[in-house]
């Protein structure tokens, strides 16, 4: 039975990082009773454990919840959660364009910050209904009246009526739900045109294959239809759709316009059902697919390494279950000289790297080495063929090469007026070109730069909120290819070429780089036996060198009354240390010294 | 008794009794009490008697096994069963035994069987030994020597330590030269690690250490000094007088079997080692020792050997495995050889001095194949 479309309210929840957006979730999932109060763990939508800990959303999730409103009727109230980070913009934006509204949740004693600001700007741009809520009230520090004016000044938002609430205590969250079925309006929704309905997530289920969540705009959707995505033209016969429940998913006989859903149809891979793609019907189609779509390509490669060579196949397989997963995540095999069989993978960001790592570590148990991270870069040869390279190590003999061009992107920088300066300053050292910048208020503004796509891939935001007290925020697309002065950077140990650290950078960049990459595994690589040379080269010419010094003294004098386990079980221990070590030719480098390396920043 | 109790092993006694804790020392001992040193000393008999083996070389350590008086030594080795050039050492301390009123009897000792004496001396700069928490002076260490010698025990060593506070080259060629002079026949020289526990280790922070580079220059000072002085270097931190090797040490860095009998004591006995708990009461009351895993493997024996300037004898480990050396440890030796770490000959495998100062990297190293 469907409901009246009246009664159906779409939303997400917008905040800042740290603002208290998983809490509310929470909150409004308990106040519903949309799960029993022993079922609760603390922040049940982010579902990855890499997600609490971090306290950022990875994936979009999705909830319909019953809510009985002081009016007496029922409403039902979809919340759909949106990732939290740049790397993940554009699936955010297709999870906004699956609402109608968005709770902002400001905190009471932090006020509007970055996101808050790119986020509501975000929402407004999908001409979504802004619902402000006054978060963490229960803090000592808390000055609600404060951050109300503050956001009304700043936002332009109504804030007489927003909701001071605490999340985690519980105070008020019913006037939030008051809140959103009165000012978030119901989807404008006709069930008899031709269907159309926007995928905003999707995730891989080993029983049902791949879980298809959509935003039905237009139409019905039931079992037993054939469903096409407009993008890709695949086409599948339905197996099931319902909605999503906190707990279990509950299967409905149809999905019809205006509602929030999934589909199954034994789809195999997330792939076939990309994020922000259309679904219609074979047999009823509709003309054109919604606005918005753009398949999302890889930027940002790295090599990734077992650290056990025999790790080799349980690492192809946990990139496999994870593609699955991760439309995103692309991967093929690749050999280093230093480091073995391995694979080059590619990513969204280095947020995304950062968590495929973390998440092939943890939860396949994976002990990796990763390269530096690349883009992909145009050569073009002195014979006229151009060829695209995202691995160092194919670089062409400089000899052969005409000129390289590298990806630039559009980058717009949002922040608190005081940081101008330190913003633009990043912005030059990054080889960024200035475009404009607009006040968005008297003291905020939007920074507008050209900035290449490597030397945003390695630290830029981590720079970026170091630099403004995390008050910044930043989005980005790529925008084109430029012609540059490139060259590969060549690290030898002992006289050997170490492949797995060689990289691509712009030439005025190479000779301070390439000091700090002496320096840094100078610092990294423990005194060995001998005297190790660290050498930084362009082509056959050293640029930068270091010594790591011969170790002075290491040895076990006494023999402790005969004990010889002690002895045997120190030089176990020792042993365990030379396992975690990456063997070239003949030096030792720990895994840490490459993390250095790919981790050099500014503060280096 | 079975074949194997016939062969001669060695014996370690270990003596738990210290009137005093070194700020350095992690080894097992406490404070002497009457009662309870006669019980220590009736259990260590009583176990000597059960076991009922042959000794070609018997250690008293501790502790400070001169503490528990000649008397008691006396008694102990009445129940020791010896061969006929059996080594039997006693360590001592200086100032109990060389003290201008200690009684120590070394006649006593002597005639029941000691004939080698390990001296703690550490350092012959009485400000080092104070740093130490060493009682009382150099001149100790004279009288206790002179005095052994005068009991006829000849064969004499000396404790040096590398690496102490305020040491620096200069001193340390003191401490040599005393060694040098006293005509010792034996110096253990090493170096001092900082153990959990010890009270060094709690004032960490406020010990002038030599560093590393500088503690490996006077390790190698050491040893270019003592073979001047005519103490050879037979293994990492031992120096002997031609034919004056410890005996019962050696047992250690060649695989061969010693029981060690006492609290804290370690053995390695039919293949097995095992060790007593860190407690008098638990020794007193007979608790049996605890088994600390199979011994004697070709790791265990290639990583003792290497500590030896004997080296890891290729026939020597053909007679006892059956095999040759793994080809992956020669070539590894060759590598390291380049870097002037080791030594390879068609006969043996040995580390040199600097390869010595590395010698948990270069074994480790050299083990990798395991």
């Amino acid at each position: 039975m469907a409901v009246s479309k009246d009664k159906i309210r779409n939303f997400c929840i917008i905040a800042h990082i740290d603002h208290g957006k998983s809490t509310l979730a929470d909150r409004l999932l308990e106040k519903t009773k949309s799960v029993a109060l022993r079922e609760m763990t603390a922040q049940l939508l982010d579902k990855m454990d890499l997600e609490r800990e971090r306290g950022i959303t990875i994936k979009a999730h999705a909830v319909k919840l019953n809510y009985l409103a002081e009016d007496g009727e029922e409403y039902i109230l979809n919340l759909i959660d949106t990732p939290g980070h740049v790397d993940f913009n554009y699936e955010v934006s297709r999870s906004l364009a699956a609402c109608e509204g968005a709770v902002l949740i400001v905190d009471a004693s932090q006020g509007v910050e970055a996101q808050t600001l790119a986020n509501t700007y975000l929402a407004l741009d999908h001409n979504l209904e802004i619902v402000p809520v006054i978060n963490k009230i229960d803090l000592p520090s808390a000055e609600p009246d404060r951050v109300a004016a503050e956001v009304e000044e700043v936002i332009g938002l109504d804030c007489s009526e927003a909701p001071r609430v605490s999340a985690k205590t519980g105070i008020n969250i019913e006037q939030v739900l008051e809140s959103i079925v009165k000012n978030i309006p119901s989807p404008e929704a006709n069930d008899n045109l031709p269907p159309r309905a926007l995928i905003f997530d999707s995730v891989y289920d080993s029983y049902k294959g791949v879980i298809v969540y959509v935003r039905v705009k237009e139409g019905k959707i039931k079992p037993g239809d054939t469903m096409r995505m407009m993008a890709t033209g695949a086409e599948f016969t339905i197996v099931e759709t319902g909605y999503m429940r906190a707990t279990v998913p509950e299967p409905c006989s149809e999905l019809t316009a205006g509602e929030v859903g999934y589909i199954t149809a034994s789809i195999k891979t997330v792939g076939d059902a990309r994020v922000g793609d259309t679904v219609t019907i074979v047999e009823n189609p509709a003309k054109e697919p919604l606005p918005g779509y753009r398949k999302v390509n890889p930027m940002v490669f790295c090599g990734v390494y077992p650290a056990d060579g025999a790790d080799y196949e349980n690492l192809r397989d946990a990139l496999e279950k994870l593609q699955l997963n991760d439309a995103a995540l692309t991967y093929e095999p690749e050999t280093s000289g230093a480091l073995g069989f391995g694979f080059r993978c590619g990513f969204l960001g280095l947020l995304h790297l950062e968590i495929i790592q973390e998440r092939l570590e943890r939860e396949y148990d994976l002990d990796l080495v990763t390269t530096i991270p690349s883009v992909i870069y145009k050569i073009y040869l002195n014979d006229g063929t151009m060829i695209e390279i995202d691995n160092p190590t194919h670089y062409p003999d400089p000899a052969h090469i005409n000129y390289c061009e590298e990806p630039f992107t559009d980058a717009h920088i949002y922040s608190p007026a005081e940081y101008v300066g330190a913003i633009m300053d990043l912005c030059q050292e990054r080889r960024g070109i200035f475009k404009n910048m607009d006040y968005i208020t008297p003291d905020r503004v939007d920074i507008h730069y050209e900035l290449p796509l490597n030397e945003i891939i390695y630290d830029f935001f981590d720079s970026l909120k170091s630099r403004t007290r995390g008050y910044a925020s930043f989005d980005y697309e790529i925008s084109d290819y430029r012609r540059s002065n490139l060259v590969k950077l060549d690290v030898l140990l002992n006289g050997d070429l170490i492949d797995a650290l060689s990289f691509i950078i712009h030439n005025d960049k190479a000779r301070s780089k390439s000091r700090k990459i002496a320096e840094k595994l100078k610092d990294n690589i423990p005194r060995q036996m001998f005297e190790i040379p660290i050498q930084v080269a362009i082509g056959g010419k050293v640029i930068a060198r270091e010594t790591v010094k011969a170790m002075r003294k290491d040895v076990l004098a006494k023999c402790y009354g005969g004990d010889i386990t002690r002895k045997k079980k120190l030089l176990e221990k020792q042993k365990e240390g030379k396992k975690r070590m990456r063997h070239f030719g003949t030096v030792e480098v720990p895994q840490e010294a490459f993390m250095a390396v790919l981790k050099l920043d500014d503060n280096d | 008794m079975t074949m194997i109790n016939s062969n001669p092993i060695g014996l370690y006694l270990h003596i738990p009794f210290c009137n005093g804790k070194c700020p350095y020392c992690d080894f097992y001992s406490v404070a002497p009490q009457k009662g309870v040193t006669d019980s220590y000393v009736a259990a260590l008999c009583k176990k000597i008697d059960e076991e009922n083996r042959i000794y070609d070389t018997v250690y008293f350590g501790g502790g400070t096994p001169s503490l528990i008086g000649a008397d008691n030594i006396s008694l102990i080795l009445s129940h020791v069963q010896t061969t006929e050039n059996c080594e039997i050492t006693l360590e001592c301390n200086p100032s109990d035994t060389g003290g201008i009123n200690s009684v120590f009897d070394f006649v006593k000792v002597a005639e029941s069987g000691v004939n080698r004496i390990s001296l703690g001396l550490q350092s012959a700069v009485d400000t080092e030994r104070k740093a130490l928490g060493r009682r009382g002076g150099c001149d100790d260490v004279e009288r206790a020597i002179a005095r052994a010698r005068a009991a006829g025990i000849t064969n004499i060593s000396l404790d040096l330590m590398l690496g102490i506070p305020n040491q620096t080259k200069e001193s340390l060629l003191e401490s040599v030269e005393f060694c040098r002079k006293s005509g010792a026949t034996h110096v253990s020289a090493y170096i001092l690690k900082i153990e959990e526990g010890t009270f060094f280790h709690k004032k960490r922070d406020t010990l002038t250490l030599p560093d590393d580079d500088e503690t490996g220059e006077l390790y190698l000072e050491a040893a270019r000094a003592l073979e001047e002085s005519g103490f050879i270097q037979y293994e990492i931190s031992n120096f002997a007088k031609e034919g004056y090797e410890s005996r019962h040490n050696l047992k250690y860095w060649r695989c061969e079997e010693y029981l060690g009998i006492g609290a804290a004591a370690h053995s390695f006995a039919n293949g097995k080692r095992f060790y007593y708990e860190r407690s008098i009461a638990d020794f007193i009351a007979e608790t049996p020792p605890i088994d600390d895993g199979a011994g004697g493997d070709e790791e265990e024996f290639i990583m003792l050997a290497l500590r030896l300037t004997e080296g890891l004898n290729f026939a020597r480990f053909e007679s006892l495995f059956g095999k040759s050396v793994p080809d992956g440890i020669v070539e590894k030796a060759k590598f390291l050889r380049d870097h002037g770490l080791v030594t390879v000959d068609s006969e043996k495998i040995s580390l040199t001095k600097q390869g010595f100062l590395l010698s948990n990297s270069v074994i480790c190293s050299l083990l990798e194949i395991y």
